[in-house]
């Protein structure tokens, strides 16, 4: 037996161990978004009931601007509410809304009661979620001035995300 | 429901144990006739779970009138993930976007979309992923030329096994002198 085949083995092992390593770091809830890059989806959301304004594609031209998907029944959305109402106070970017899969009603009170971030709101009963690619809420995208999508986080957005990865981009985005 | 502690305690009251002809009434005669009952149900259960076909979460609302549609909506849907529950089909899955997914199917089916366009639209917005059969493609050679491609190193393992086997030839035959050495010492061995 040649002497090298002894270190097999271990370099084998070492390999396995390294993916495993890998493996460890990912998020398996986490789908990379086929949409990256691409255009937002055509839609025309209506508005909450006794609001007038909804929520389209021609809100998404000429400005950087983040998509937030949120409804009331989704506990995620609660923890990551604060934050977006911090968000919304800098004024730095505008954050609209698609409220996904909810009533009217309890939007509203939703909104009432926690704040509103949103410089509008758009109620989806489902099918515009299918169009951006959602599987869960909340999950928010960054969209650029000429209606590219070219971001998107799932799960409820921290500080930490806000500072490290949304608010850089943002501000690259809006060079 | 009366509690168990409590349920004993009657049962004890109502059947005292009383010797000799306490147990034929305890248990009557119908003890044959609850082998038979017990025989009817196991046949009975038998028969149901022949009869029953595989869980489908596609409800009576969404399906389509004409079952032609309704047949390609299913082949399109059990090709598709869903994203929720992940390692079910969308047709398996009881999630509201496995729902939203079949009725959008049965849509764009209905509005003259044919299958490719379909499963083309929904991979648009969700990726590969949402197959729940991955397409062959440069990011996915290792997924599916993987076992290929150890079969391949396994064949060329063996292969270089056996032709160093085959070099390996037999040792040559024992001199006179040395057959009989062994002789002698074969003898030595049988008479000890």
């Amino acid at each position: 037996m040649r002497r090298w085949l002894y270190l097999l083995p271990v370099v084998v092992f070492g390999l396995m161990a390294a993916g495993f390593y890998v493996g460890l770091g990912i998020d398996s809830n986490v789908l990379p978004s086929a949409l990256i890059n691409e255009e937002a989806p055509q839609f025309d959301l209506p508005p909450l009931p006794g609001r007038d304004k909804g929520f389209s594609t021609a809100d998404l031209q000429g400005h950087v601007s983040l998509v937030n998907t949120f409804a009331s029944w989704c506990a995620p959305c609660r923890i990551e509410h604060p934050v977006l109402n911090a968000l919304a106070k800098t004024k730095r970017v505008p954050i609209y809304g698609i409220n996904y899969k909810d009533t009217g009603d309890a939007a509203l009170s939703w909104i009432t009661k926690l704040g509103d971030p949103y410089t509008s709101i758009g109620a989806d009963d489902g099918q515009v979620g299918i169009e951006w690619g959602v599987y869960g809420v909340p999950e928010t995208f960054i969209v650029d001035k000429t209606g590219h999508i070219r971001y998107k986080h799932v799960g409820p957005l921290s500080e930490t995300d806000i500072d490290k990865t949304i608010l850089p981009l943002v501000a690259k985005l809006q060079q | 429901m009366t509690p168990p502690s409590l349920r004993g305690a009657q049962r004890a009251t109502r059947h005292p144990p009383v010797e000799g002809h306490g147990a034929g009434r305890l248990f009557p005669p119908n003890r044959v006739r609850g082998r038979n009952d017990v025989a009817a149900f196991i046949a009975a259960l038998a028969v149901l779970v022949c009869l029953a076909l595989p869980a489908h979460a596609v409800r009576p609302d969404e399906m389509l009138a004409d079952p032609a549609l309704e047949a390609r909506a299913r082949d399109i849907g059990k090709e598709l993930r869903c994203l929720v529950c992940r390692n079910q089909s969308i047709d398996d899955s009881e999630a509201d976007l496995a729902h939203d997914l079949r009725v959008l199917v049965r849509q764009r089916l209905s509005a003259g979309d044919t299958n490719r366009q379909v499963v083309d639209y929904i991979v648009s917005r969700y990726g590969d992923f949402v197959l729940l059969r991955p397409p062959f493609k440069l990011d996915t050679w290792l997924l599916w030329g993987g076992p290929g491609l150890v079969l391949l190193i396994g064949l060329l393992a063996l292969g270089r096994y056996m032709r160093r086997q085959a070099g390996i030839t037999a040792p040559p035959p024992l001199s006179t002198d040395e057959q009989q050495r062994l002789a002698h010492i074969l003898k030595d061995e049988a008479s000890r």
